[in-house]
């Protein structure tokens, strides 16, 4: 052997973070619309965890002599809606039912949706079946399903979460199937077949693994999605139910007192105005991070 | 628009000996890397066999093919490509070992991969580092170095330093020949640059529009080319040498390599040929053996001699 | 193909630096050349060297994030620091470029013939059917032929040589005095780089259109090229007539480059290619120093400790000029 000895740099110490994750850290950290988003959503995911104990009152406990309390009265700090019943508690606890709804609904789209697109993008022949079934998805309306679903199974958290993410499922599987489409394609799948890998292993160790950040992505923008879509079931009494608040049902409960207690629907639609806002901006911060071109 | 099966590669045999160098020229649409990839049964053929060391493996299923997986590895052209970005060099070099059962635990795998590394001139330190912290020719590097952990009989390299400069394509084919002759694998080199091969082959397979035009030593196809469009080929490719490049005359071909949907009939070559006559519009040469070698052209008499393209008056400009 | 009369473009001292996240990055230092009418000058290097940025920089291509200082002269006009409007009148009409990639510079949702009279409508006032006649007979000038059909055709309709070719025919609309080539045969086939080659040359003969070819690859250069110009991590290394340069290439960096190149004939006398070691480096301030004495065989203490000047022998009379302090040629004659 007489080929040359390349000089390389020093190599990093293989106890730190393996050195690509730590670019994307550092992009990240350089993105403070990024920062923002994630300050806001770990105030909002912390807010809701510790709800019990930083709630002053019971969501549903209410105080016939007080109602209609304007914000920063004394023991009321985001005032109080048509039963007395405490904003400031109910936005606590509405903040964790909608967190909930929003995290199921996207878990699900992932558990079906993933392997589904992996599998229309890899397997020609699932292609066209699989496709033409999430071009069914698209054309079922939404809103149908989860009437139908609640008339069925009864209006809960629970149902509107699997309304939502059956809604978010064909999302998900065309975004995988593209990636999955792109990267088969690739030489370093080539390389890994020629060795006799099979598909599985193809798709868990190659596919998988660089389709993640555009899952990622994905899963960041639907779950406000599900926020939103979550505010409209319970708006139209298809979701939780009373007297248990989410921010969509307290949205709904405060349409008939907007005008003599305003606070009652912004308070809650600025919430969830913020957490869908958090959840866009941290997902835009994350794709650009997890994108090695994206350094400029 | 034609739709339906494209015809790439047409009745094209090649056989590679044991520890010889097979360099398969040709140019964007000739079917050379759809060869490579049929040898390395990413793609089976329509008909015909692939056969390594004595056995058929075309039509093997995928169980069946596995011992033989680790006969063949195949080097592509974009290391940008052609390793994974997600894995370690470590992981990338070692999975050929994971993958056809080569090492018994976790530390043979690591020790061979350091091997592999040191042979190709990098350092075993190098397994922790990942794919994009490194250059084109250390990339490169890594791909060959997972090509041959497995020590196959036989290496496909596909273009494996076109997508490089100058300096590190020098370097890279002066590794991949030392490998050739210290490992002795059997390769096949598959390039459009004819001045690459000229270093590294024994025999050279000339490629055009899916056929096989012209097959022979190395030395019988660089310094007496019998089909006019391996002449045209060695002489369209400037030399690095102002003086010689000026002086000598070089053939201009009229037209383009036509699509490979629809190869003209006869001489798949006739209508950039220079010297075509009647009878290659429509009769397929076959390929013949002749004194020089093997050839596809009715021009060509047995005795290898025939008519040379380089010496025909040169087309005008503005007409090409 | 001789040069004739006053240089038409005069670079000097051209410095380009780009803002990075990792800093500022030295992409192009001190770099200097002329180009006169008809001339085919060759910018050579490998991928890192600079040679693309010092091409865009000459019409103000460059994005926003660099920093370009020196002059780039054309005729009497100076272009770094011109406002936009000028330098985009400049583009069309006086400096045109053609890239490697002829897919992508070409709309394809246009036909040729309207591409074409676009820029001639839009920089030379010219009515639409004088336009037209002038696309068909820009098209016959670089060899496609039955020009008056094909002008009515899409992108897609015509083969790789055949849209460089059409490439070249939008660069040369306005009858540009310079025209910028990067890498204009790289994406093409060796017989249809031949004829690409040829076309370009017999340009510069036939309109007097100066020539900066960008490119890799010396066999280019020794097919075209009346002058080179090799670059090395952003400085010019050595620069001279071709033929001059390729017989007695003084600096190390091109003795390597040139022996590097696989050549007919070289594996049956048993030679290897010669390899250049290590790797370009990214600079972010340029060195007072060689840039390329990490990678050098000849270099010592002197290399490490101030940067050669790009200078001609003492006893050559030519413009041959590197930038070294042990010449490669001068090793040589102590050699023997």
């Amino acid at each position: 052997m007489t080929a040359t000895e390349i000089v390389t740099p020093p190599a990093p110490d293989p106890g730190a973070t393996p050195p690509r994750r730590r670019a994307a850290l550092r992009r990240l950290r350089r993105s403070p619309l990024g920062i923002a988003g994630f300050a806001v959503l770990a105030v909002a995911v912390l807010a809701s965890v510790l709800a019990p104990v930083l709630a002053p009152y019971s969501p549903a406990q209410v105080h016939f002599d007080a109602p209609f309390q304007i914000p920063g009265t004394v023991g009321f700090a985001l005032g109080t809606d048509d039963l007395g019943r405490d904003v400031l508690s109910r936005i606590l606890f509405g903040l964790r039912a909608s967190l909930e709804v929003g995290v199921l609904a996207v878990a699900l789209a992932l558990v079906v949706g993933v392997p589904l697109g992996l599998a229309a993008g890899y397997f020609r022949a699932l292609d066209a079946v699989i496709s033409r079934f999430t071009d069914l998805m698209l054309a079922f309306p939404f809103l149908l399903l989860a009437v139908g679903l609640a008339a069925i199974r009864g209006p809960s958290l629970g149902n509107a979460a699997l309304a939502l993410g059956i809604s978010q499922i064909p999302g998900m599987i065309r975004v995988v199937r593209s990636e999955t489409f792109r990267l088969k394609n690739l030489d370093f799948v080539a390389a890994s077949l020629v060795d006799g890998a099979s598909d599985v292993w193809v798709l868990g160790r190659h596919v998988l693994p660089n389709a993640l950040s555009a899952v990622i992505v994905q899963a960041t923008v639907a779950i406000p999605q599900a926020i939103i879509g979550e505010s409209v079931l319970s708006f139209l009494g298809l979701g939780i139910q009373p007297p248990d608040p989410s921010l969509g049902t307290m949205l709904a409960d405060a349409q008939q007192y907007a005008a003599q207690a305003p606070w009652t629907a912004v308070v809650p639609g600025l919430a969830i105005m913020l957490v869908a806002l958090a959840f866009n901006l941290f997902g835009d911060a994350l794709r650009d991070a997890l994108d090695p071109r994206s350094s400029r | 628009m034609h739709f339906g099966p494209v015809r790439a590669v047409d009745g094209v045999s090649l056989r590679i000996e044991r520890g010889r160098v097979l360099a398969l020229v040709g140019e964007s649409g000739s079917g050379k890397s759809t060869v490579g990839r049929c040898v390395v049964r990413l793609l089976a053929p329509t008909s015909g066999t692939v056969r390594l060391a004595g056995t058929d493996v075309t039509h093997l299923s995928r169980r069946a093919l596995r011992p033989h997986r680790r006969e063949v590895s195949i080097v592509f052209q974009d290391p940008a490509s052609s390793l994974d970005p997600r894995l370690s060099v470590g992981d990338i070099v070692g999975e050929p070992l994971r993958l056809l059962g080569l090492a018994s635990s976790r530390r043979e795998r690591e020790t061979r991969v350091g091997d592999a590394l040191e042979q190709v001139g990098l350092r075993r330190q190098v397994a922790q580092r990942y794919p994009h912290e490194m250059s084109g020719g250390q990339r490169q590097r890594v791909s060959i170095a997972r090509a041959l952990v497995s020590s196959p009989r036989l290496l496909v390299a596909d273009e494996p330093t076109s997508a490089l400069d100058v300096s590190v394509q020098a370097s890279v084919l002066n590794l991949l020949a030392d490998l050739q002759r210290d490992l002795g694998f059997a390769c096949l080199f598959i390039t459009h640059d004819l001045s690459a091969v000229e270093y590294l082959a024994d025999e050279v397979a000339v490629m055009y529009l899916g056929t096989l035009v012209e097959q022979g030593s190395r030395e019988a196809v660089f310094d007496s080319p019998s089909h006019p469009y391996t002449q045209a080929l060695l002489s369209a490719a400037p030399l690095a040498n102002p003086r010689e490049q000026r002086a000598r005359r070089r053939v201009l071909l009229s037209g383009e390599i036509p699509s490979p949907t629809a190869p003209p009939p006869g001489c798949r070559f006739h209508t950039r040929c220079p010297v075509a006559v009647e009878r290659c519009r429509t009769e397929v040469p076959l390929l013949r053996t002749t004194a020089l070698g093997q050839v596809a052209c009715h021009l060509v008499a047995d005795d290898g001699s025939g008519p040379d393209v380089r010496q025909q008056q040169p087309v005008p400009v503005g007409e090409g | 193909m001789t040069a004739q009369g006053e240089p038409v473009l005069t670079v000097r001292d051209l410095r380009v630096t780009f803002r990075t996240d990792d800093g500022p990055v030295s992409a192009v230092d001190s770099v200097s050349f002329d180009v006169r009418p008809g001339e085919v000058l060759a910018v050579v290097g490998e991928s890192g060297c600079g040679k693309s940025v010092t091409a865009m920089s000459i019409a103000g291509l460059l994005p926003p994030s660099a920093t370009v200082t020196g002059s780039v002269r054309l005729r009497d006009q100076e272009l770094v620091g011109a406002p936009e409007p000028t330098l985009r009148r400049v583009r069309g009409a006086e400096v045109a470029y053609v890239f490697q990639e002829p897919m992508t510079s070409l709309n394809p949702v246009f036909t040729v013939g309207s591409q074409i009279t676009e820029t001639l409508r839009i920089h030379q006032k010219l009515s639409r059917k004088q336009a037209l006649a002038r696309a068909v007979e820009l098209l016959a000038l670089v060899g496609i032929p039955s020009p008056a059909s094909r002008v009515g055709a899409y992108p897609h309709q015509f083969s790789g040589g055949m849209r460089q070719r059409v490439m070249i025919a939008m660069a040369l609309a306005c009858d540009p005095a310079v025209l910028v080539a990067d890498e204009p045969t790289t994406a093409l086939d060796v017989t249809v780089q031949a004829a690409v080659l040829d076309l370009l040359r017999d340009l510069g003969t036939r309109l007097g259109t100066a020539i900066v070819l960008i490119t890799h690859d010396l066999g280019v250069v020794a097919d075209i090229a009346d002058r080179v110009l090799v670059m090395y991590a952003g400085r010019v290394v050595e620069t001279g007539p071709t033929q001059e340069l390729f017989d007695a290439p003084r600096h190390h960096y091109t003795l390597g480059l040139l022996g590097a190149v696989p050549t007919a004939g070289r594996r049956a006398a048993g030679g290897r290619l010669q390899e250049i070691p290590g790797l370009v480096p990214v600079l972010h301030e340029q060195p007072d120093a060689c840039t390329f004495a990490e990678r050098c065989p000849a270099a010592d203490e002197q290399c490490r400790a101030g940067a050669p000047a790009l200078e001609p022998r003492d006893t050559d009379p030519t413009t041959h000029r590197a930038a070294c302090w042990h010449p490669a040629d001068a090793l040589l004659t102590k050699g023997r």
